[in-house]
């Protein structure tokens, strides 16, 4: 379970990393979106990964998930989701405002 | 519980968000209501200065949860000064907005300089590392904006710079956050100064990529070389009032790593003691070089400034790398001149540039401006104080440097490299001043230059005023900053106000390993 979990975010980071050094704004765009799903995954696992519990607490139970990671990550979703969207009208806006989609502007 | 630390964050919440619906309003109306919005967060920065300067630190507990569990906002000595030193630039740049209609092409221009002010003043206060982050986006969010405001191709092309950069950016610092979430089991700063110290070898070099993360983040905001190349071109493309609150902006990653390292990560954390300063001096001492070549390789007025914000930012991390009670004071000190200076300087030459018919901003002979006098006098302040030439507050702040760096290993690189690079500036804007002042053409007719307005003057005059009055009082300033040092270096205060004094050990609470 650890293993797969960390290959899954060494994957996604490493794919991130080379789309963020794409010189168009669309893959630099996939790149962020990637990146932002291995921090999600990183910032969850940061509470344990905890198989066969209950998913919050219960009286009695003495094996339970940190619901504080889970917070966390959903507030960084949400934040991740909010930056991705302006990136994108941004990434738009920058083809017209420059004629190219191109990371410096204009067509190169 | 007094509500005085949580009113910096709700009255630009809420004035920003009357200023989004405010579009049927008159242009007059809307200038008003921002006005006393900032004015009012002015006068609520003093208010909470004036019940922390002696010391005392207010602890605000959101919903009544008890720290370290909910979320605190704390206020104390270095919060205020940085929340008054926000006030003062966002008052005068908004009244240069104001005057000069920046917001004309886009009436949410003006709740956007809200928003920006809430994540601003919101990361002085916020009393963990989540919501720093928190903060961040919200500041980073709203300067996007603010940078894209008008929408040239130049400011199109800077702003995609900086968003692309501040996502990375924002992704390593929730890496950050988790790894030491993950081996500290808390985020709340108090918090992890007394965990830190007792984590054992196995957890300590997780925690210490955690840290050292987070000062690549913290780098970034600031412009720290050789995360700081981005700066010159989007302040330098920004509109004048943008880029005067953008002099705060830098100063936020500077506060991070005065709040965050010596507290966290101070003399006393064990394991971990002073991850941060093998790194931080180096790197100061190379953004403040390159700076200084910046300011004299820059062609015009908007670029001087922006690579003298990064000349700054440099001279000031160097003081901060010392991690010594008077460097910490230099630091303070320094921050305070250094804003407003840099904050100064982008109002006067934008007022420069709108005076210059033909050629802007640029460092090109040009006709002979119509009010060369008034502006040359105002520049030639300016320049003495961004220099740091007697008898203005640069100097004092320069000083204080070079004192507190007596006896550090590296005495002889900090002194040669602070002098050289001050002196490459003075170079450098004595003849972007002579360019733009002297070597100049007879007046030709017809042109019809942007008159400078009363109030468009008076807020880089308002700005020079805070920045002589910071050498008027400067032993009261002085004392005041060394007292901000002594909290910084000795947290100890600071910690038992937040966690109640409350000495129970990290153990006994219950940790869900």
């Amino acid at each position: 379970m650890e293993a797969l979990f960390a290959i899954a975010i060494g994957t996604l980071t490493s794919c991130a990393v080379y789309l963020l050094l794409r010189a168009r704004t669309y893959p630099v765009l996939l790149g962020l979106t990637l990146l932002s799903y291995a921090v999600n995954l990183f910032l969850f696992a940061s509470g344990r990964l905890v198989m066969a519990s209950a998913p919050l607490t219960d009286q009695g139970i003495e094996r339970f998930p940190d619901p504080i990671p889970q917070a966390l990550v959903l507030t960084a979703i949400v934040i991740g989701f909010g930056m991705t969207a302006l990136m994108v009208v941004l990434a738009l806006r920058a083809i017209r405002a420059t004629g190219g989609d191109h990371v410096d502007g204009g067509e190169r | 519980m007094n509500h005085l630390p949580i009113a910096p964050v709700l009255l630009p919440l809420i004035a920003g968000s009357v200023l989004l619906l405010s579009t049927r309003w008159s242009a007059t109306a809307r200038h008003a209501f921002s006005l006393a919005a900032v004015a009012g967060q002015l006068a609520t920065a003093l208010m909470l200065f004036a019940t922390v300067r002696d010391g005392t630190v207010l602890v605000y507990a959101l919903g009544g949860w008890a720290p370290p569990f909910g979320i605190v906002l704390v206020a104390d000595r270095l919060a205020a000064t940085l929340l008054v030193l926000t006030g003062i630039v966002a008052c005068a740049s908004l009244l240069y907005a104001v005057a000069r209609d920046t917001g004309a092409a886009d009436p949410r221009f003006h709740a956007l300089f809200q928003f920006q002010l809430l994540g601003l003043q919101g990361a002085f206060l916020t009393g963990d590392l989540f919501n720093l982050f928190v903060f961040f986006e919200v500041l980073l969010i709203a300067s996007y904006a603010l940078l894209l405001h008008g929408l040239t191709p130049d400011r199109v092309k800077a702003a995609l710079h900086v968003v692309v950069l501040n996502l990375i950016g924002s992704g390593l610092f929730l890496l950050g956050v988790a790894l030491i979430y993950g081996v500290t089991g808390t985020l709340n700063f108090a918090d992890l100064a007394r965990v830190i110290p007792a984590l054992t070898s196995a957890d300590a070099p997780l925690a210490r990529t955690g840290a050292l993360l987070l000062l690549v983040v913290f780098a970034l905001k600031s412009a720290l070389l050789p995360l700081g190349f981005w700066l010159p071109r989007a302040y330098g493309a920004a509109a004048a009032a943008v880029a005067a609150l953008f002099a705060v902006l830098t100063k936020v990653g500077v506060y991070a790593v005065l709040r965050v390292y010596p507290l966290a990560f101070g003399p006393q954390a064990g394991e971990l003691a002073n991850v941060a300063e093998a790194w931080l001096l180096p790197l100061a001492l190379a953004s403040l070089v390159f700076g200084a070549l910046g300011v004299i390789a820059a062609r015009s007025l908007r670029m001087v400034a922006g690579w003298v914000v990064l000349y700054s930012v440099g001279s000031l991390l160097v003081a901060v790398a010392l991690f010594s009670e008077a460097g910490y004071a230099a630091a303070i000190y320094y921050t305070v001149h250094s804003t407003l200076a840099s904050a100064a300087l982008f109002l006067v030459v934008d007022l420069i540039a709108g005076d210059r018919t033909t050629a802007g901003d640029r460092l090109d002979t040009a006709d002979a401006m119509p009010h060369g006098a008034l502006l040359g006098s105002l520049f030639f302040v300016t320049a003495v104080t961004v220099a740091g030439l007697p008898p203005l507050s640069g100097f004092v702040g320069k000083i204080l440097i070079l004192e507190a760096s007596g006896g550090h290993p590296a005495t002889a690189l900090i002194w040669s490299s602070l002098l050289g690079a001050a002196l490459v500036v003075i170079v450098a804007l004595s003849r972007a001043g002579s360019a733009v002042f002297w070597r100049t053409l007879a007046r030709s007719e017809g042109a019809r230059p942007l008159r400078p307005s009363l109030a468009a003057l008076a807020a880089p005059v308002a700005i020079l005023g805070c920045v002589a009055a910071l050498v008027a009082w400067g032993g009261n300033a002085t004392a005041f900053a060394q007292a901000v040092g002594r909290d910084i270096a000795n947290p100890h205060h600071y910690i038992d106000a937040v966690l109640g004094g409350d000495q129970a050990q990290p153990d006994d609470r219950r940790r869900l390993r």
